[in-house]
């Protein structure tokens, strides 16, 4: 296992979405975890030697008789309290930067604190994505536009089931719920198009809650929202009809939900529900190639 | 209602599941009745109020969940090996995942832990039975009838679809409609009663029975793990039925503590469902621990290296174990200073176990180790379970933990600590006292082919998970992405490998039967501990002289002095229990009362609530107290047993 694990790590790991981050809260994300890794293989190595060299040298194969065999040995403090100690710094020298890192999540990434992050509104319903810009009034499904080098500030709420918005290449993930807003800091800083997903199992439609993220130069973003603009506004109905449970393909509007309803408010969290309840009760018959489908269908 | 919305209908694997519980149900009966056997079932093992035979019981029932839960995981498995593969669609593959992991870890794990519990426990503290014996019976009757409750949810009904989990709003009646959600609540429910008065009773015999002489820090580690984990059931099972309470009347009378609408708190379910599942975890890894201990330290041929820092250790993992349920949600939102909080502390809880891996390779420092096939499940574990563990340390660095979360590196953590813990242990510990149980010993060779094909085809499995879900992957999708394929394909085979080790192991269950030696003394390892002190197979009142304890690994001492658990000069007429069919008839009935709330017929719930309290009438005024079992009949029975 141990040199599988070696080899999987010094060869594999740079290709791995999480090891591999484009944005500053999935690096310091990663670096925390790295760090660990350190740690962990240190202990692992030192347990698998101490391991493999008692089990042998200690085996009881012919001849052995009573070399070395000690039935009473069953006790010594100081050995007792080392290896108790130790355990004990490693997980403080583990923690401070577990708590270090967890308290910047909660700002903005340090790298960008010159600009105003950009606020998205990201509502998972059963089972797509809204992600609202109320500065530029501007709504899309199941797709994501960010400007790179400007944090993003994720306001997540969920229209019903609990869901997790998590796009690997930038960060970590946290809960969208209804009834309770959470906010998520995120940033790009390469451009590239992201797989972003709800992580969080909600249900039939749960795998093909997926999204894409296209992370581009604020020029770029810039043309893409004026573009938005132009799109036809949302009403109140076409969205009551986008909310109910099942699939949908990627839209824009230039109007948000949010004019009639935040799900993450306590007044919103029964929205979704008293309109769609009877909704639920269907079944989408879901299949492996419906998801191929809807995965390649370009914006 | 239709008759297609009482069975389950569409789906060929489903109908295959039908025919084949039709078939074996009748095969059953015409077994029994061809050879006459009703009556023996129902005098030796259906009314039984032997720990023995219940712990029997239990770990066979056991074994069938493990190989329900188990199909259930190799059809997932087969489904996530390929992209695009139809094998189970999104909706079935929901209720298997379901169903894979409330019956291991509620139908499988604990019940087959509680079966070695039963056996050996009160053999260990020189006990005739358990505190409580036909309250054991009623323990037992009540997880079967909880486990079949959930387990014909998939061919009448419908299996639940929202993850064991099962978090709301998800669950509740709004998103979840029908019976199959009501199965997972009332199955849990029914077996729950069980679990706790298990735990109560546990608790009593351990702090109660003992040996004369025998002090707290004199007995087994095996039986101070499960005293522990009788504390940590008595105090986190309540808060399991509760919840489960509140949900069913959510679901069924429409109250609204978890709901979306109302003044409802769906996050509550979560705290509540973890405030029982932190410590649920903790429940079927002490016991293993244990058992690791015991199966280390006989094949070590050595004392058990640092015994009281082990204790306090388990004392120490049990009581930190309520305090970190939050880490199964640092990403709820709750803020850094709470996530830092229940980070620290999780990572806490590495400190103790690291302090149990040590002792146990100072065990077998210096000792002559003995390659059994029990040693050999437990010496796997040492290495194995280390992987899960310092995974589990860096899941807890909440900062982490938010890439971590939901994704299969936590599916590979958790299987890495409950199989290398528990599953590993459940076979150390049935192939260690199997000869206890059944008068011969396991096949050796049979045992060490199976061993090396499910710990092989473990690593295969679970190993390439922790890389698949830094890549991304998350848990419960039923279908993947082409980049995810390589290391899912190695999964799906070592999951087969798994498969195929389990169904030796339950071949070497048939081929010993048959063909292996049976035992002559009871003491079949050269044991350490009172268990082995008793004659093979153990008479149903255990000792005929209770031993006086003077020190740790009792049996040892014993050996010795010359000492006997049939002094004949000492015996006196043995007091025991009278067998009873109260505990199956009230918790049959039990179970109609329940298959009544899960189709929300109310009628039946009622008749069989009403039954359930007679039942309780009739044991309270149940004026049995059992019988005498008489010097010339124990005199009798230990020559035979012994061969004098």
């Amino acid at each position: 296992m141990l040199p599988l694990s070696l080899v999987l790590l010094l060869s594999g790991c740079s290709q791995l979405t999480v090891l591999n981050p484009k944005g500053p809260v999935a690096e310091s994300q990663k670096d925390l975890i790295m760090y660990s890794i350190w740690f962990m293989l240190v202990i692992v190595v030192v347990v698998f030697v101490l391991f493999a060299y008692i089990v042998i040298k200690y085996r009881d194969r012919p001849g052995r008789g009573n070399k070395d065999y000690n039935p009473h040995l069953h006790g010594n403090t100081m050995i007792e309290i080392i290896w108790t100690v130790i355990p004990i710094i490693i997980v403080a020298a583990l923690s401070v930067p577990t708590v270090q890192t967890l308290f910047d999540l909660e700002k903005p990434p340090e790298s960008s604190t010159d600009k105003e992050p950009l606020v998205i509104h990201a509502t998972s319903a059963d089972w797509k994505w809204f992600f609202s810009y109320p500065e530029q009034n501007i709504e899309t499904v199941n797709y994501l536009h960010i400007p790179t080098d400007r944090p993003i500030e994720f306001k997540l709420a969920s229209a019903d089931s609990m869901a997790a918005l998590w796009i690997p290449a930038l960060g970590g993930q946290k809960y969208n719920m209804a009834g309770m807003q959470n906010t998520l800091f995120l940033q790009a800083d390469e451009q590239g198009v992201y797989d972003g997903r709800n992580a969080n199992f909600t249900g039939e439609g749960f795998a093909a809650q997926t999204f894409e993220v296209y992370a581009e130069s604020g020029e770029e973003f810039s043309n893409w929202v004026k573009q938005a603009q132009n799109a036809p506004e949302l009403t109140q109905d076409q969205y009551n009809k986008l909310l109910k449970p099942g699939l949908t393909d990627k839209r824009t509007f230039s109007s948000t939900h949010l004019q009639w309803v935040n799900h993450g408010t306590l007044a919103g969290m029964d929205y979704a529900i008293k309109r769609h309840e009877e909704a639920y009760e269907k079944e989408l018959h879901l299949k492996s190639e419906d998801i191929e489908i809807d995965a390649t269908d370009e914006e | 209602m239709q008759l297609d919305e009482f069975f389950v209908t569409g789906e060929p694997l489903i109908y295959a599941g039908m025919v084949s519980i039709v078939l074996v149900t009748a095969a059953i009966i015409f077994v029994l009745t061809y050879f006459k056997r009703w009556g023996w079932l129902w005098r030796e093992w259906l009314t039984t109020v032997d720990h023995k035979k219940i712990g029997i019981m239990y770990i066979l029932s056991a074994l069938a969940m493990l190989f329900r839960g188990g199909m259930d995981a190799l059809m997932m498995r087969v489904q996530l090996a390929f992209p695009g593969m139809d094998f189970l669609g999104s909706q079935h593959y929901n209720e298997i995942f379901t169903t894979h992991g409330t019956v291991m870890i509620i139908f499988m794990a604990m019940p087959f832990l509680i079966g070695l519990m039963n056996v050996i426990v009160p053999l260990q503290i020189g006990a005739r039975d358990v505190a409580f014996p036909a309250l054991n019976a009623l323990s037992f009757w009540s997880f079967l009838f909880g486990a079949m409750l959930f387990n014909i949810s998939f061919v009448i009904g419908g299996s639940p679809d929202a993850g064991w989990t099962s978090y709301t709003p998800l669950a509740g009646a709004a998103m979840s409609p029908g019976p199959g959600q009501n199965f997972y609540l009332m199955g849990l429910q029914l077996s729950g009663i069980g679990t706790l008065a298990t735990g109560i009773n546990f608790m009593v015999t351990i702090i109660k029975m003992r040996a004369p002489g025998m002090k707290m820090f004199q007995m087994p580690i095996f039986t101070w793990s499960t005293l522990v984990t009788a504390f940590i059931i008595v105090f986190a099972f309540p808060i399991l039925t509760v919840a489960l309470a509140l949900m069913t009347i959510d679901r069924v009378f429409g109250s609204q503590f978890f709901t979306l609408t109302g003044e409802g708190l769906p996050m509550m379910w979560a705290n509540l469902f973890w405030m029982w599942g932190h410590p649920e975890v903790y429940i079927v890894i002490l016991p293993a621990f244990g058992i690791f201990s015991e199966v280390i330290a006989t094949f070590a041929r050595k004392q058990l290296f640092g015994y009281k820092a082990m204790v306090w250790s388990m004392i120490l993992i049990a009581g930190l174990s309520f305090l970190v349920w939050v880490h199964h949600f640092f990403t709820m939102g709750a803020g850094a200073f709470v996530n830092s909080v229940f980070s620290v502390s999780t990572m806490l809880i590495a400190v103790p176990t690291g302090v149990k891996i040590f002792n146990w390779l100072a065990t077998l420092y210096k000792s002559k180790i003995q390659f059994t096939v029990a040693n050999l499940w437990a010496l796997a574990f040492i290495p194995s379970f280390v992987i899960g563990g310092v995974t589990g340390v860096m899941l807890g660095m909440a900062a982490a933990d938010y890439q971590f979360h939901n994704s299969y590196f936590l599916v590979a953590h958790f299987h890495y600590v409950l199989i290398a813990g528990t599953v590993f242990a459940c076979f150390a510990g049935l192939v260690y006292w199997y000869p206890k149980m059944f008068g011969h010993k396991l096949n050796e060779k049979l045992g060490k082919i199976s061993f090396w094909f499910f710990l092989i085809g473990f690593h295969v499995c679970f190993f390439p998970q922790y890389f698949v879900g830094l890549d991304g992957m998350p848990r419960r999708v039923f279908t993947i992405i082409p980049e995810w394929m390589p290391l899912n394909v190695i999964s799906t085979v070592g999951a087969f490998g798994m498969g195929l080790g389990f169904a030796i192991f339950v071949y070497n269950i048939y081929y010993s039967y048959r063909y292996s030696e049976r035992e002559k003394s009871g003491d079949s390892w050269d044991g350490r501990t009172l268990e082995w002190a008793t004659p093979t197979p153990v008479p149903f009142y255990n000792f005929a002289t209770v031993p006086h304890v003077n020190s740790h690994d009792a049996f040892i001492e014993m050996k010795e002095t010359g000492e006997t658990t049939f002094d004949e000069e000492k015996v006196e007429p043995i007091h025991m229990p009278s067998n009873t069919g109260q505990p199956i008839i009230m918790m049959g009935i039990a179970f109609i009362a329940s298959f009544g709330i899960v189709f929300e017929w109310m009628w039946m719930a009622i008749a069989g609530l009403i039954g359930v309290i007679v039942m309780m009438g009739v044991r309270s005024f149940d004026y049995d107290d059992g019988f005498h079992v008489e010097v010339d009949e124990i005199k009798r029975t230990e020559r035979k047993a012994r061969r004098l």
